[in-house]
């Protein structure tokens, strides 16, 4: 999945550009509404069918109880389960820690890229864009052969949890829209004057990036926290193959073991959580810049 | 960054020169300091895993130097067979996926932006192709599994339509691509979209003004225009379909012959010999298959900005 994650982060890294960038001529099609056109109504009905018809599928089947009656007792369980509990506790906790890692980690490194260091600004695209040619399931296998051959020690230090040992991945993973998230964000602003009024006033770097720079990248940083932490939540391959119990994980084991409600339950509430993330995330990114800004997914 | 700067040497007058001369050699240092972090971040994370690859698929068990993983995975069918399919799978999931992205895309961006059509379809594309994997898997099963289970397959022999019986079934390799198109669908809206808004308007209006027809402008403008930024994007959605396996896995585990789900065998050594110089070795392969692929990506991608800006 992660081709597309991360190739979809070129296409989501445009379309902050388009919000960010000046208003552009006012789109022609739109001026053509009120005219609905057969083409038009046909494939929004057809996908409409497409896309609606498994989830509601899936609604029908989650409130099935395993008895043949109707109830909602597959989406208590998903409370009262104590290994899908765990399993979902252990997927917020990596989504978590690494939204919070890739602000530190991204945000200053973007600023001074832009700042100090335009030079690299290509190698930097070069290297975020790296996990786009290298399939999941590669990366997965080349974790699994330094975990058979790396010293115990490291080991112990990095692959014994599976929040030491998948979050950093995940990191990095999610790099090519979390990086053009941030670059957009960071290019819109005039961050050259804001750092030099900030620091000519006395404040630290740290002062600087945290109260001068992030609020005013904001959006940015919303759209790069939101799109790893749907991709954190929804990334099953690496933890598969290093053996650690995510949420998607949990959801396969689940359905295999005769709890298939269970896990159609908590797909849809996972599928209704991210929505709604991504969802508010285009009223938010509205909020400063008008109707351009819906477009930052 | 250089648009910046001029209006910032005006404010500070005729000493700001020697000023930023300093501050640049003295923070030069420290600006290289500061990139440390992220470079070995991406170095050891990112880095030693597909060193690891990379290496592991020139070694033997012991270490040393060999080709024999590639003559194996290149040789007998066990490893072509998959990666035919792959192909295959990919090829069609991304035209599938390509045709009709589009086309919903092109109905989205005649709504006006800000629309609760435009912030939803936008949102659930997101959805559904950055997250879906699993989950997408468990709405197909539920809609499209075997006749007591799936509502669809249900309904649909209800009516007398019997799916199974003609052959279909979720976990082949034609349902396992069935389910790919639902998030490469969603994938070609979100990167057909900018494209299609760069349509500009007033290209349609010289078209019509000079008197030719909604097919013209089509067949003359439109399209030309398009092509570019569309075969980038079928590029992509052919990469995004080749490197997937979360839907696949969920939805038939390591059964399924397409090459993750090979190296995913041959991880667990669900096959002989020197298993995981296999893998990594197929790793290498489609590694080698998405360069090629982001390659072409990006010499389309270079005529697209031509027009598309």
């Amino acid at each position: 999945m992660s081709f597309g994650a991360a190739a979809g982060g070129i296409g989501a890294g445009s379309l902050l550009a388009e919000i960010e960038d000046e208003p552009q001529p006012q789109q022609g099609p739109a001026r053509r509404q009120g005219r609905p056109r057969i083409w038009r109504v046909t494939i929004l009905v057809l996908a409409a069918i497409f896309f609606l018809g498994p989830i509601i599928a899936s609604i029908k089947y989650s409130l099935i109880l395993n008895s043949g009656a109707y109830g909602i007792g597959n989406y208590t369980a998903i409370i009262s389960n104590g290994a899908i509990r765990s399993a979902l506790i252990t997927s917020l906790e990596i989504a978590g820690i690494a939204a919070v890692v890739v602000v530190a980690l991204m945000l200053p490194t973007v600023v001074l890229v832009r700042l100090r260091l335009p030079k690299l600004t290509l190698l930097m695209e070069g290297v975020t864009v790296l996990p786009i040619v290298v399939p999941p399931i590669v990366i997965a296998a080349g974790l699994a052969q330094l975990q058979s051959s790396a010293p115990e020690w490291l080991i112990k230090l990095w692959f014994n949890s599976p929040i030491t040992g998948l979050t950093p991945v995940y990191v990095v993973l999610a790099m090519p829209f979390s990086y053009r998230a941030f670059d957009t964000g960071v290019r819109a602003i005039d961050l050259r004057t804001l750092v030099d009024a900030s620091r000519s006033l006395g404040a630290s770097w740290f002062t600087t990036l945290t109260r001068v720079v992030l609020p005013n990248v904001q959006t940015a940083v919303l759209g790069a926290v939101f799109l790893t932490v749907a991709f954190c939540l929804g990334e099953v391959v690496i933890s598969t193959i290093l053996l650690y119990i995510t949420l998607p994980v949990e959801l396969i084991q689940a359905s295999q073991s005769g709890n298939a409600g269970t896990s159609v339950a908590l797909s849809v509430v996972s599928l209704v959580f991210v929505f709604g993330l991504l969802f508010s995330l285009s009223f938010l990114a509205g909020r400063r810049r008008g109707t351009k800004a819906s477009r930052v997914i | 960054m250089s648009t910046a700067s001029p209006t910032i040497d005006a404010v500070k007058g005729p000493a700001a020169p020697r000023r930023r001369g300093i501050a640049r050699a003295s923070t030069g240092r420290s600006a290289w300091i500061g990139i440390l972090p992220f470079s070995i971040y991406v170095l050891v994370f990112l880095g030693l895993p597909i060193y690891e690859v990379v290496r592991g698929a020139f070694s033997t068990t012991s270490g040393a130097f060999t080709l024999q993983n590639f003559r194996a995975i290149f040789s007998g069918s066990q490893y072509w067979i998959p990666l035919e399919n792959s192909v295959i799978l990919s090829a069609w999931t991304a035209l599938a996926g390509a045709i009709f992205g589009t086309w919903l895309a092109a109905a989205v961006v005649a709504s006006p932006v800000g629309s609760l059509l435009r912030r939803v379809v936008s949102s659930a594309s997101g959805v559904l192709a950055y997250f879906a994997g699993v989950p997408l898997a468990f709405a197909f099963i539920a809609a499209l599994g075997r006749a007591p289970g799936g509502v669809l397959t249900t309904w649909l022999k209800h009516i007398g339509i019997d799916l199974y019986a003609h052959g279909f079934s979720i976990t082949s390799l034609f349902g396992v691509g069935l389910t790919y198109t639902y998030f490469q669908v969603p994938m070609m809206v979100i990167l057909i979209t900018p494209a299609l808004e760069g349509l500009r308007p007033q290209w349609r209006e010289a078209a019509e003004s000079l008197g030719a027809s909604r097919l013209q402008y089509m067949r003359r403008i439109a399209i030309p225009v398009m092509a570019p930024a569309f075969i980038g994007s079928l590029l992509i959605l052919f990469g995004n379909a080749f490197s997937a396996y979360a839907t696949a896995l969920a939805l038939v585990g390591t059964a399924i012959p397409l090459v993750p789900a090979a190296i995913n065998n041959a991880i667990n050594g669900n096959v002989l010999v020197n298993q995981a110089g296999i893998a990594l070795a197929l790793g290498v392969e489609m590694i080698l298959i998405a360069a090629i692929v982001m390659t072409g990506y990006w010499l389309v991608q270079r005529r697209a900005r031509r027009w598309l800006q």
